[in-house]
């Protein structure tokens, strides 16, 4: 299952990832693509790097400007429709409270650029045991060097470049993909792979941590994302991605960086429909549909790249625990909390009235029902009755 | 001369001479003798009262023995005092051998402060401790006081009493109270051997050297020895007791006492011999840092608020005033004829009445009348603190410290008592980091080693909040820190938790007095804890510039690609920016 692009890479020789090989078309072609986030991502470091150097030999203090990364500094924008970071600027100026932190970022942004001359990649945990090389620049522990990245990241966001373009990544790969999905992906040597992601039996493609390379050729009518690896089995068992015609996505909770991008791209490149399928419950609500839709609070200078705007709320919603009778959970006081946080605090609820409707009467049944509460009308109601007749309706899904 | 009320003596035993078998009758503690007047010198004025009443109870107070006057007297007579000795030792702080080395060495050194003192000299104290067995010890202790007259050393060392302090109000050291013969009793009983005694009062006298045992069974002093003597002192006394003990280390020991007792005493130069001194060669000296003496202490008459109803009911008995009124004004401070007065109607007790033939109802009624009036505070010159200068210029020469502090409260009074608190503080050095702070509490300049938990002074300490001045503290306990604190109350009368005289009564007045002054103290400490902290800070961001800019310069010259040369200058440049920036 030769299906993660990275995953050969730390064996083969750093070898440049300029191929020759044609690349199908999609969005620009792949190399192309490629070639100018790399340039682009050198041509910052180099740019930093030279600014702090000629601030230097006149003498000056350098400093980095860096978007303050905090709530305050963030608002919900109904024309881009996502949260976006504001215009709030974090000087960093170079002192001796600083010249640690300072090295630290500048020996990281040396290290991304290393890994890009050299077409690799370095995971979090990996750029983290790189820096015990550097003596005392070394980081102690993991969220160290890991908020050093997120500072660069911030730092080169303005010009469109994420970690991944940093070659840095992330731990943890994306979820599972079925349906009517064929990716073309590309190892470090350069050799095509083209991936159906028809042909995995009862299994599903697994989205890897980086997806700037991949292109995509679909026939889907729209993406539905999943919360629950369970209710994922089972549409995907019962190949419900044939009879919808749509790309089934898990996401296994919140969904992480490479997902949200995975399904941002479907829904920019080829105008597909997103629609999210979670718990209804402030967590389903709140988190990982927010999430998904308008980004998070706290990554909000990646959220133009990392939420999906399009994306619509097909179920379980409040309504549907009274329409289909299903079985609840009482809210815990956590979840009551949470909620009415999303209603008092946050702008995306704030601004839509079906959520905040829908969110009012969730608080006030008091209750919370999974996505798997739908076997109470039979194991496959969900695939029979309930998914096709919500689909009829696409337009009365929340926003 | 020692002071000698320390050692009144009921009887009039005649100088140097063996006296009639008597009972021996302490002099506060109840027995007044008609006999007593003839001394001399008249003690405290609660003493000196000749009424006749009912023979004197037996030492120990025996009070289910009171059937018959007859044969009570008789045994009286043969009570032997060794006896009643060893039934109190714990009263005495012979409790144990390690403790009665300690409390001989208090009461011979309280002894010489107190005889040097009186007579204006500055004193000059030398302590050796002789090891001669594993548990037999001599100790002997040595001043340069006034010495005394050849007819008085058999009366001050060769009879066991009481203090008889008790009702004299003056801040004095003697709170023990239980005088230097004990300890010769003491060693008397632990070792046979007699007390020896040098003494001179003056260049152009002779040296007298006694040895004296005390009659155990009649309590008289008998004399082994009585030469003329040469001796190098031109005036001083010296004291050598032989006795059973134990020479141990730690808070209660007598090293501590002795750097204790030098540093609430700095007008005193004290020269300490342990034992083994000789295999280790340590005499240990500790210097005099002040060549004036402590002032003398006024004494005073007791303030009618902090009288108890037992002690006026005797008061009035004893008063030699024809009336109430005369009384209340002649042996009180404080009391006008007019405040005796509003006393006496707010009792409903004539003024005029005789005093020693009020009832003990009236008498109840006198002393409530008094707290429900309002009366001047006691005066307060007659507390003598040892200063704050002196207090820092003791622990400066005694404790290896970089900073110190001291603060002295103005006198105060507790229940009628004048009493005033001072603090000193030592900070940093040489002092252990990790541990609790050293805490030296003293009553009257005296140390007190023992029931540290049970002190006024502890729980001040402990209630504290010395996380606010930069030391960390556990929970109501003793802060933790390079730390030594010397926390002194001085009072006409302190106000001891029990007999043995080692923890301060938890009195409000007291307690607030010493946080106040701990407060103070702990202010100024923090001010200097700040600073080290803000220096240690300075020096460590010296050190991140040192330590962080080759790394800056490492990573642009990765990105940049420039060379060693280059790189070098970078360092250079930054690490001069980033100094200028620092000192801005």
């Amino acid at each position: 299952m030769a299906a993660r692009r990275k995953s050969g890479s730390g064996k083969s020789a750093p070898t440049r990832r300029v191929t020759r090989k044609a690349a199908p078309g999609g969005a620009g072609s792949y190399e192309k693509r490629v070639q100018a986030t790399d340039t682009e991502t050198r041509r910052q470091i180099d740019q930093t790097a030279e600014r702090v150097h000629q601030t230097i030999r006149k003498r000056g203090r350098p400093d980095l400007r860096l978007p303050v990364r905090a709530l305050s500094n963030v608002s919900y924008s109904n024309e881009q429709g996502y949260l976006e970071i504001g215009r709030q600027m974090k000087v960093r100026t170079l002192s001796v409270n600083t010249v640690k932190n300072f090295a630290q970022t500048l020996r990281m942004m040396a290290l991304s650029k290393e890994l890009i001359q050299n077409s690799d990649f370095a995971t979090k945990r990996e750029a983290y045991y790189i820096s015990k090389n550097w003596e005392e620049c070394k980081f102690d522990e993991q969220v160290e060097s890991d908020t050093v990245m997120d500072d660069i990241e911030a730092l080169f966001s303005v010009h469109q470049v994420a970690r991944e373009q940093l070659r840095f990544y992330p731990e943890e790969h994306g979820g599972s993909v079925s349906g009517p999905l064929v990716v073309v992906d590309r190892d470090s040597t350069g050799r095509v792979s083209r991936i159906d992601c028809t042909a995995f039996g009862s299994g599903a493609y697994s989205v890897p941590s980086s997806v700037e390379g991949l292109d995509f050729e679909t026939t889907a009518a729209f993406v539905l994302l999943i919360e629950t690896g369970g209710m994922f089995q089972r549409l995907q068992s019962h190949r419900f991605w044939e009879r919808a015609n749509c790309i089934l996505v898990e996401m296994g909770g919140v969904p992480t960086r490479s997902v949200r991008r995975f399904v941002r791209r479907l829904a920019d490149e080829h105008g597909l429909p997103v629609y999210a399928f979670v718990d209804c419950d402030p967590y389903g609500i709140a988190n990982i549909y927010r999430t998904i839709k308008v980004g998070s609070g706290s990554a909000a200078h990646i959220n133009r790249f990392f939420c999906v705007p399009s994306a619509r709320f097909l179920g379980v919603t409040p309504q549907d625990i009274v329409e289909y009778e299903l079985p609840t959970h009482p809210l815990k006081d956590v979840d009551v909390k949470r909620a009415r946080d999303a209603l008092k605090n946050d702008p995306f609820f704030q601004r839509h009235k079906p959520w905040r409707q829908a969110l009012e009467q969730l608080v006030g049944m008091g209750v919370r029902a999974e996505q798997q509460a739908l076997a109470k009308w039979g194991l496959n109601y969900v695939i029979d009755e309930y998914l096709p007749r919500k689909l009829q309706h696409p337009g009365r899904f929340l926003p | 001369m020692p002071d000698q009320e320390k050692f009144v003596f009921a009887s009039p035993a005649p100088g140097g001479g063996a006296g009639r078998p008597r009972r021996r009758a302490p002099a506060r503690a109840g027995g007044r003798r008609p006999r007593e007047r003839k001394r001399g010198r008249k003690p405290a004025p609660g003493a000196a009262e000749p009424v006749a009443h009912d023979p004197a109870p037996a030492p120990e107070g025996g009070g289910g023995r009171r059937s018959s006057a007859v044969e009570l007297a008789r045994r009286q007579r043969d009570i032997s005092v060794s006896e009643f000795f060893a039934k109190n030792r714990h009263l005495l702080g012979f409790d144990n051998p390690s403790k009665a080395l300690l409390t001989t060495v208090k009461e011979g050194v309280d002894n010489a402060l107190d005889a040097c003192e009186e007579a204006g000299i500055l004193p000059d104290v030398r302590v050796e401790i002789a090891q001669l067995d594993e548990t037999r010890f001599r100790i002997a202790i040595e001043d340069n006081g006034p010495g005394i007259v050849r007819a008085q050393v058999p009366k001050i060392f060769g009879r066991l009493l009481y203090g008889s302090k008790f009702h004299r109000l003056r801040q004095s050291r003697g709170q023990q109270g239980i005088g230097i013969s004990a300890a010769g009793m003491y060693g008397l009983i632990t070792t046979g051997k007699p007390i020896v005694i040098t003494t001179r009062t003056g260049a152009k006298k002779p040296a007298h050297h006694f040895e004296l045992v005390i009659d155990t069974q009649k309590n008289e002093p008998r004399v082994k020895r009585d030469d003329v003597v040469e001796w190098n002192r031109a005036h001083g006394t010296r004291v050598e007791i032989e006795l059973e003990g134990n020479y141990r280390g730690g808070q209660h020991s007598v090293d501590a006492y002795i750097r204790q007792i030098s540093l609430a005493n700095p007008h005193a130069q004290i020269t300490y011999v342990p034992p083994k001194a000789e295999e280790y060669g340590a005499e240990h000296a500790f210097p005099r840092v002040a060549r004036t003496l402590p002032p003398e202490t006024a004494e005073i008459k007791p303030h009618p608020y902090g009288v108890e109803l037992g002690v006026l009911m005797q008061m009035f008995r004893d008063s030699r005033s024809r009336n109430l009124r005369g009384c209340l004004t002649g042996d009180f401070s404080r009391v006008s004829p007019r405040i005796a007065d509003e006393i006496c109607t707010r009792a409903k007790v004539s003024a005029s009445r005789r005093p020693s033939e009020t009832t003990r109802e009236e008498a109840e009624r006198v002393h409530r009348a008094i707290q429900a009036t309002k009366i001047m505070a006691p005066p307060t010159d007659c507390i003598a603190p040892i200063g704050e200068e002196l207090i820092e210029r003791a622990l400066r020469a005694e404790v290896e410290a970089d900073f110190f502090a001291a603060s002295t409260r103005r006198p105060t009074v507790y229940r009628g008592n004048p009493f005033l608190v001072e603090v000193g503080l030592s900070y940093g050095g040489k002092l252990s980091a990790e541990e609790s702070i050293t805490l030296y509490r003293y009553a009257n300049r005296v140390p007190l080693q023992y029931q540290q938990g049970a002190c006024a002074i502890t729980k001040a300490v402990n209630s504290t909040d010395w996380k606010a001045y930069g030391l960390q503290q556990p929970k109501g306990a003793l802060p933790i820190g390079p730390m030594l604190l010397m926390v002194h109350v001085a009072s006409v009368w302190v106000p001891f938790t029990s007999e043995s005289k080692e923890a301060i009564a938890h009195y409000p007045e007291i307690v607030k007095e010493l946080r106040l002054a701990l407060q103070d103290c702990g202010r100024k400490v923090s001010a200097h804890i700040r600073r080290r902290r803000r220096e240690a800070e300075e020096a460590k961001k010296r050190g991140y510039i040192e330590k962080y800019i080759p790394h800056l310069a490492i990573a642009l010259q990765e990105i940049l690609g420039f060379d060693e040369r280059e790189k070098e200058r970078t360092i250079e440049t930054l690490t001069d920016v980033l100094e200028r920036s620092r000192k801005m």
